[in-house]
Formats: structure tokens, C-alpha cells, sequence
């Protein structure tokens, strides 16, 4: 039992014993009056209340004895049983029993199942007692069979079992089932916003529950004199694309399903697209919107059937978009899967390809820029027309080299299955976003750093079972990982529910090996991350798994090498988080130019932010330290003239250079140049094994004009800057 | 904004745990012990009630009753009730009575915000 569920555990027991005594006052002013009607309806609430509250708080055993009495009372209640001498005496034995059993927990148990089984019997024998005929209560075995172990738990959990579906939640094993459409009209009760239920909420659920075209029928709507505002005249049709079952759709209206019409219709799963699309009538006529008939007398006329069935007023236009949306979703279905039918193309290939674009793009640039030279109209117009047919063209090639990442996800299944057993823990492992798609190459290389970290969410991570337990967790541990897109950058997760890092362990052994000293104020965070420093480890012992304080630092070499980031988050107890970042692809990237001097560099746009200028007022004000101030933010800046070592020569300093705002995580830091040129497609060349290891450089890319630039690192740039600052600091202490 | 949440219930246990639960969510929760406390503290802030059936002064139905007959925007609020596994009769009066929808008791937090998030828009 974790600390929340004992603290509401206390709640009750303290709640329960007011009422008891309460209860005792109560019976006792009965016994002078039985007739006190006020007084029984005390009663009774009181033990309503033991029952249900009982029941909420894991006082099984209690809220099932006072389901027993509040039966009682409820006859007495409704005055189909007098309240005799004998009657109270038992419940007054029966807020004895109560009390004895919220405080000595399960100390006696022996006791009191005899004592309880006392009282039942009693009140079994009283006349009238309900029998299972005409008795309210679910599992009335309860007062007629000897006492069993089953008995206890039986009428409240099975309940609890039964209603699950009320509250629906996510299953986890969501993610393995197969996508279906489904078709669904959705009339309500016109009534429906008065038992304040806004429809919007239901037609969110079911967006986010896949993908979901949503139309509305508005054709009765009455005209405004005979309209009611409080009353709902729309009618839904939804297409769905989706993982759930049907069973969870219908949990989506639950609330409603009484006084509404919902029609759900499964369409196609998956695995079964056979025949030609439908077409928009025979849509139509499965819905029952117009008959066969109907269809074909249109049709004799030869228009676009569509068209032809609003003129004829036979559905008005809103009907025919919907059933017209139904089918474009299921022939983008079955275009998706038609596409799944693959031919195999060696690797060298695609390279060649991706490799001959780049080229393109970059004679295109050339193409472009000569052609503004000359604002020759003839000539501007195919030159457009090759930029778009060229952009196209780039997005193709390097769709070709997209791949989910599935492939990788499964194999985790088996590693995680082989390993657990081998620690003797256990775990289950959800992977979600699988369809997410990578570059190959990305998706080759992130493979060892995932083994890696899920690998350490197991060993590390997660407890064993009996650990877990005691944790008030369940046994079997979790690791979800995920993949999503946001923007340029594909994010995979990591996820335990396991111990989470131990902050101060870290922190010990970080200045231990003095990575850091006693004196340095760190976040949380910025202490997790440390574990990826080279030759960190806390595991007190090595196992075959891991530990060996070699791999974190590789883990987080080989993400930057994909130019992606790796971050980790923690919470003691609760569980560890780590995510990476990853660009989609490695051929091209969206950046910013920049020169400095003659030199040209390119900035990479998921990084910037803005860009600002500085005066050279401005650099006085700062006394000589590397700042600026950004709309009350202070922005500590580089000069990539300083970095990169690029001499001004007989140049003056300009009055004012150009500031670029990047961040990079939670990191702001300006990169200041000369001049700003613009948006460039820079196609990325390696430099060769020569400059691998250059400092703050990524790679090349060639300009319009034939010219190189460099591709600037961001994140090594701003973790240089951070340290230049920090040591510049110290100087100055 | 946070949405503000009212729980009526004489259970002062069911309470803490319905204001523990919808709290730590970023929501915003106001007390009632019954029917009558609720319709005193009701107004223009109160996004949503959850209520129990069974309770002294005035009960559940007629709490619901009492909303759904105000003149502000109050009468559109979801409101979800407590009932136990005996009252099936109570859940159909409920709905009658202009109930959004129910949950039933015993019930676990996570049931609970699923409820709520299904509800409140």
C-alpha cells in the first residue's frame, strides 16, 4: 500500500470511528423512541456511508458486513420490519465489531470472523430478514451459506469488475492491434446539452482516438422561429481510423447510450482491403441514406453522382461530403497499403541517388542565382519551376530512405525477455510510435545506444519483484519506449518505473572523480546528465549486464555523431525518463547562412530562434564579458570570428555585427557574425576522417556560386561557450 | 484557467480522496458535505460537481434538480454522481434528473479523472 492510499486509509478510519460513535448516540436515542424516523435514516446513512467509503479505502471486509446491516436498515427504512429490542441490541454488537475491526486490522482475524458470523447468523434468524428473492443485495449467498473464504470479497470486487467499464483507460497492449475503420452516426438526444453534457467532448474522445474525419449534419436544423437554443439539432457522421475495438468506442457514449442513437459500423481492418473502393452510392445506400434504386436513376443521367443526388434533392450536400470523406480515407488506406509491397534496392544505390540530388540542389542554387542576375523573365520561369520540381524531387529521395522504426522496437521484445530473466526481474515492454520513420542510416546506428540504455533501465532501473512490492508497485516492471516526430526532430523515449537515478550518489562520485567540485551548484538535472561523462559509473557491483562505467559516454558519442542529443530525467522511486533527439535525416538540412570575414557558415534552422543586432555600444556596456541582453534575458554569446580563428586583417571592427539566437535545449547562446544572408538547403558533405574531430564544425556544404561553408555544431558550440563563460567567471573572482 | 471541480459527499473520506486525486490533476476543488452546502457555494466558478446520492439535508437527485433549474450558466455544467452497486433504480433517477453520468463506488482515482476528463471539455 503506497503512502497516498494509507494516508486516505487513515482518513476513513478516523471518518468512521465519528460515525460510529455517532451511530452508538443514535441507536441508543432509538431505543427510547424506535418510531424516530429522522433517527433511522441517520442510521442508515451512516452505515451507507461505512460501506462505501470502506469499500474505496481497502476496508473490504468492513464495507461488506456493513452491506449486510445497511440492508437491514433499509427495510427497517422503508418500514417493512420493526426495529425491535433484539434488533438494536445486534447493532449495537455490530458497531462493536466495526470498531474492533478498522482498528486491529487483520491482528485477530479468527475473532473476529466468529463474531461476525454471530451476528449474521442473528440477524438471519430475525423474521423477515431478506431472502435471496426480494433482497437488493448482489451476492445474498452472503447470509445463507457458511462462511468461505470466497465470501468476503464477493459482492463489492466482482462489482468492481463489472463496472470496469466505466471508467475506460488506455489498455497497453493497445499498440499491438491492428488499425480499423469504423463508421459511426451519431444522433443524440436533443435534450443532451441539459444533462450538461457538451457533444464537442464526445467527438474529441473519438479524435483522440485515431485518425477521425469528422462531418456534421446540420439538415434538422429548424428554422429560427421554431428553434430552441438549448436543444442539439445536429447529427454526426464519423469515418475513424483506429486501434480500438468496438467495445471502446461504445465506451465513449456511455453515458449517453440510453437516449441517443449511435450506429457503429466496422468497415475494413488492415488485413482485409479486397475489391474495388466502394463507390460514393453504394457508401450511401449501406448507410441507408438512399436506396439502390435511387442511386440508379441518377446515375442514368451521367453526372458526377455526387452532384447529381443533391440536385435531385435526395441528401443534402453535408451527407454526400461525409460519405465522399469515407472514401477517401479508405483509398488512402489501401493506397498505404499497396505501397507496403516493396522491391529491394541495394544500399550503394539509394546513396547514389540521394548523393546525385544533392548535386542538384546545389546546381539548382547555382542555376537560381544566376538567373535573378540576369531578371530575365523567360528565363526566371523554368528556373522556378526546376527549384520546385527539384525540392520535390529531394523530399522523394529521402522519403525512399525512411524507415520505420518497428524493426528495431521488436527486436527489443526478445533482449528485454532474455535479460529479465537473467536478473531475475520482471518486465514488460511497451513500445509505442513504431511507425515512426528515420533515416536508415539513423535507425542502423541508434540501435546499440537503445540496446545500451534499456539494457540500464533493467539493471539498473528496475527493482526485483520483491523490492517493487514493498515499494507498493506491482511486480512487473515497466519500460515504454517511444518514438514521435516534432518538427524536423524524430524524440524516442526511454521510460522505467523503476528506483529512478540516486541523485546524491551521482553527485559523490562526480567529485570523486573530480568532474565536478564540492562548491558547484547544480540542477537535478545537470547532475543526471553527468552519467554520460566519460568513465562514470555508481553501479556498486558489475554484473553481466552492466555497470562496467563504460557505455553512457559511447551512448551519448554516438547520438552526437547522428547530430541528435540525449537528455535523462528522474524521480526517485517513481522512475528514470530518458530522450533523445534525432534529426530526421542525415543528407539535408534547412539552415541559416551566415558569413564572417570571406567565410560562409551555414547554422542549421531547428536551432535558431532569432536574430538581433550588437552594437558595439552594447559591447562596451558589458565590461568585456560575453553577454547580451535579450528582452530582460541575459544571452551569453560566441564570435564565430574568435572560434573558428579568422583574422580581421586590415578590416574594422563593424559598428554593428549580427547576432543569431540558438537553442539548444533549454540553452539560449547568441553566434555572432558579420552579416546574415538567409535560408539556405545546405546538402551535407562529410569532411573526410581528417577534420572528424573538429570542434564545433558538423560538415561542409557547397553554395550557389561554388564556395564552401561549414556546417555549424550548435550543441558543441554551446557547450564551449557555457565553459569559456564559467571559467571566465572564475578569472574574474 | 484551472477548471474548478465541486464534490458533495457526507463522507468526508470520499471527499479528501476525490480533492487529493483532482488537485494533483491542476484542478481546482471546493467542498460540500451535502446538497444544500452545494447550492450555497454554487456559481459562475464551478466547472463541474460530483456528487453522492445518499445524504442528510438534501440528497443527490435533488442537488441535481436544483442545478439544472438555475438560470445561469451553471444549468449546463456536467454533473457525475456516486452510486453504489445496489442502486441501479437510483442511477436511471439520476439521469432523469439531469445527471451526466455516474460512477460507481468503490472507485479508483484514475477512474475518477478518466470520468472527469471525459466530461469536462
Amino acid at each position: 500500500m503506497d503512502r497516498r492510499e494509507e494516508k486516505y486509509a487513515d482518513a476513513f478510519r478516523e471518518e468512521a470511528t465519528e460515525l460510529l460513535s455517532d451511530m452508538e448516540g443514535v441507536i441508543l436515542s432509538l431505543e427510547a423512541d424506535p418510531q424516530d424516523q429522522e433517527l433511522i435514516n441517520r442510521l442508515f446513512r451512516i452505515m451507507h456511508t461505512i460501506k462505501g467509503s470502506g469499500a474505496m479505502f481497502g476496508f473490504q471486509e468492513v464495507a461488506d458486513f456493513a452491506h449486510h446491516l445497511e440492508t437491514m436498515l433499509d427495510m427497517v427504512r422503508a418500514g417493512k420490519r420493526p426495529l425491535t429490542p433484539e434488533l438494536i441490541s445486534l447493532l449495537l454488537q455490530s458497531k462493536d465489531l466495526i470498531q474492533v475491526m478498522l482498528s486491529s486490522g487483520e491482528s485477530k482475524p479468527q475473532e473476529i470472523s466468529e463474531q461476525k458470523e454471530a451476528i449474521l447468523t442473528r440477524l438471519k434468524n430475525l423474521d423477515n430478514y431478506p431472502t435471496t428473492n426480494n433482497s437488493t443485495t448482489p451476492s445474498a449467498t452472503c447470509s445463507i451459506n457458511p462462511p468461505s473464504p470466497v465470501k468476503l470479497d464477493s459482492p463489492i470486487k466482482q462489482q468492481e469488475r463489472e463496472d470496469a467499464g466505466d471508467a475506460p483507460r488506455p489498455s497497453s497492449k493497445q499498440q499491438q492491434k491492428a488499425l480499423t475503420t469504423w463508421r459511426l452516426r451519431i444522433r443524440l438526444n436533443p435534450k443532451v446539452m441539459l444533462s450538461g453534457l457538451d457533444p464537442l467532448c464526445l467527438l474529441r474522445e473519438l479524435d483522440s482516438m485515431g485518425e477521425c474525419v469528422i462531418c456534421a449534419q446540420t439538415d434538422q436544423v429548424p428554422q429560427l422561429d421554431d428553434m430552441n437554443p438549448e436543444e442539439c439539432y445536429f447529427y454526426w457522421d464519423v469515418i475513424i481510423n483506429t486501434k480500438a475495438k468496438k467495445e471502446e468506442l461504445e465506451a465513449v457514449f456511455l453515458f449517453v447510450e440510453d437516449e441517443s442513437q449511435i450506429s457503429i459500423t466496422q468497415l475494413a481492418d488492415e488485413s482485409g482491403w479486397e475489391g474495388e473502393p466502394k463507390r460514393l452510392g453504394e457508401i450511401l445506400v449501406e448507410r441507408g441514406d438512399v436506396t439502390k434504386e435511387q442511386v440508379q436513376e441518377v446515375l442514368a443521367k451521367q453526372k458526377k453522382s455526387g452532384e447529381l443526388m443533391v440536385e435531385a434533392g435526395l441528401v443534402p450536400q453535408s451527407k454526400i461530403d461525409s460519405a465522399l470523406a469515407e472514401q477517401k480515407m479508405i483509398q488512402q488506406l489501401r493506397g498505404s497499403q499497396q505501397g507496403a509491397e516493396t522491391i529491394r534496392v541495394s544500399t550503394k544505390k539509394l546513396d547514389r541517388l540521394i548523393n546525385l540530388v544533392g548535386e542538384m540542389v546545389i546546381t539548382q542554387a547555382q542555376l537560381s542565382q544566376t538567373a535573378n542576375r540576369y531578371q530575365d523573365a523567360d528565363l526566371l520561369t523554368p528556373v522556378e519551376n526546376i527549384e520546385r520540381l527539384t525540392n520535390e524531387l529531394r523530399d522523394c529521395a529521402l522519403n525512399i530512405r525512411m524507415f520505420p522504426i518497428e524493426s528495431t522496437f521488436s527486436k527489443f521484445r526478445r533482449l528485454v525477455y532474455d535479460l529479465s530473466a537473467a536478473l531475475g526481474k520482471e518486465a514488460e515492454l511497451i513500445t509505442e510510435g513504431g511507425e515512426t520513420e528515420l533515416d536508415k542510416t539513423v535507425i542502423e546506428r541508434i540501435h546499440d545506444p537503445l540496446v545500451h540504455l534499456i539494457r540500464n533501465s533493467l539493471d539498473h532501473g528496475l527493482e526485483p519483484p520483491e523490492e517493487r512490492l514493498k515499494a507498493g508497485k506491482p511486480a512487473c516492471g515497466t519500460i515504454r519506449l517511444s518514438a514521435s516526430q516534432s518538427g524536423g526532430e524524430v524524440i524516442i523515449t526511454i521510460e522505467d518505473d523503476g528506483a529512478g537515478l540516486n541523485r546524491e550518489k551521482i553527485r559523490t562520485k562526480a567529485i570523486e572523480q573530480g568532474l565536478i567540485s564540492e562548491s558547484d551548484n547544480l540542477t537535478d538535472s545537470q547532475i543526471f546528465n553527468l552519467i554520460f561523462l566519460p568513465g562514470f559509473s555508481t553501479a556498486s557491483k558489475v554484473t553481466d549486464v552492466s555497470g562496467r562505467g563504460v557505455g553512457m559516454d559511447v551512448v551519448k558519442q554516438e547520438i552526437s555523431k547522428l547530430r541528435g542529443s540525449v537528455n535523462i530525467e528522474s524521480q526517485p522511486g517513481k522512475g528514470t525518463k530518458t530522450s533523445i533527439h534525432l534529426p530526421l535525416t542525415l543528407a539535408i538540412i534547412e539552415g541559416l547562412l551566415v558569413a564572417v570575414g570571406s567565410s560562409h557558415y551555414v547554422i542549421p534552422l531547428t536551432f535558431v530562434q532569432e536574430c538581433v543586432e550588437l552594437s558595439s555600444q552594447e559591447v562596451e556596456r558589458s565590461h568585456g564579458r560575453h553577454i547580451i541582453h535579450l528582452r530582460g534575458e541575459i544571452i551569453p554569446y560566441i564570435r564565430l570570428r574568435e572560434i573558428f580563428g579568422i583574422s580581421r586583417g586590415d578590416e574594422k571592427m563593424p559598428a554593428i555585427e549580427y547576432v543569431v539566437v540558438a537553442m539548444v535545449e533549454d540553452k539560449r547562446i547568441g553566434l555572432v557574425t558579420d552579416s546574415i544572408i538567409g535560408d539556405h538547403q545546405a546538402v551535407i558533405k562529410s569532411l573526410g576522417k581528417l577534420y572528424e574531430h573538429t570542434e564545433g564544425i558538423s560538415g561542409a556544404t557547397i553554395l550557389g556560386d561554388g564556395t564552401i561553408a561549414l556546417i555549424v555544431d550548435v550543441r558543441r558550440l554551446i557547450e564551449c561557450a557555457y565553459r569559456q563563460e564559467r571559467e571566465s567567471l572564475v578569472g574574474v573572482v | 484557467m484551472p477548471k474548478t471541480i465541486m464534490t458533495v459527499d457526507d463522507s468526508s473520506s470520499v471527499r479528501q480522496m476525490v480533492r487529493f486525486t483532482l488537485t494533483e490533476e491542476g484542478y481546482q476543488v471546493i467542498e460540500a458535505s451535502n446538497g444544500q452546502e452545494a447550492l450555497a457555494k454554487m456559481g459562475a466558478g464551478v466547472d463541474m460537481v460530483i456528487t453522492d446520492l445518499n445524504m442528510p439535508i438534501m440528497n443527490g437527485i435533488e442537488l441535481i434538480r436544483e442545478i439544472r433549474k438555475r438560470s445561469d450558466s451553471c444549468r449546463f455544467i456536467p454533473i457525475i454522481m456516486l452510486t453504489t452497486e445496489s442502486q441501479n433504480e437510483k442511477k436511471m433517477e439520476g439521469k432523469a434528473a439531469g445527471a451526466t453520468g455516474w460512477i460507481v463506488k468503490p472507485f479508483r482515482p484514475d477512474q475518477l479523472l478518466s470520468v472527469v476528463k471525459k466530461v469536462l471539455p
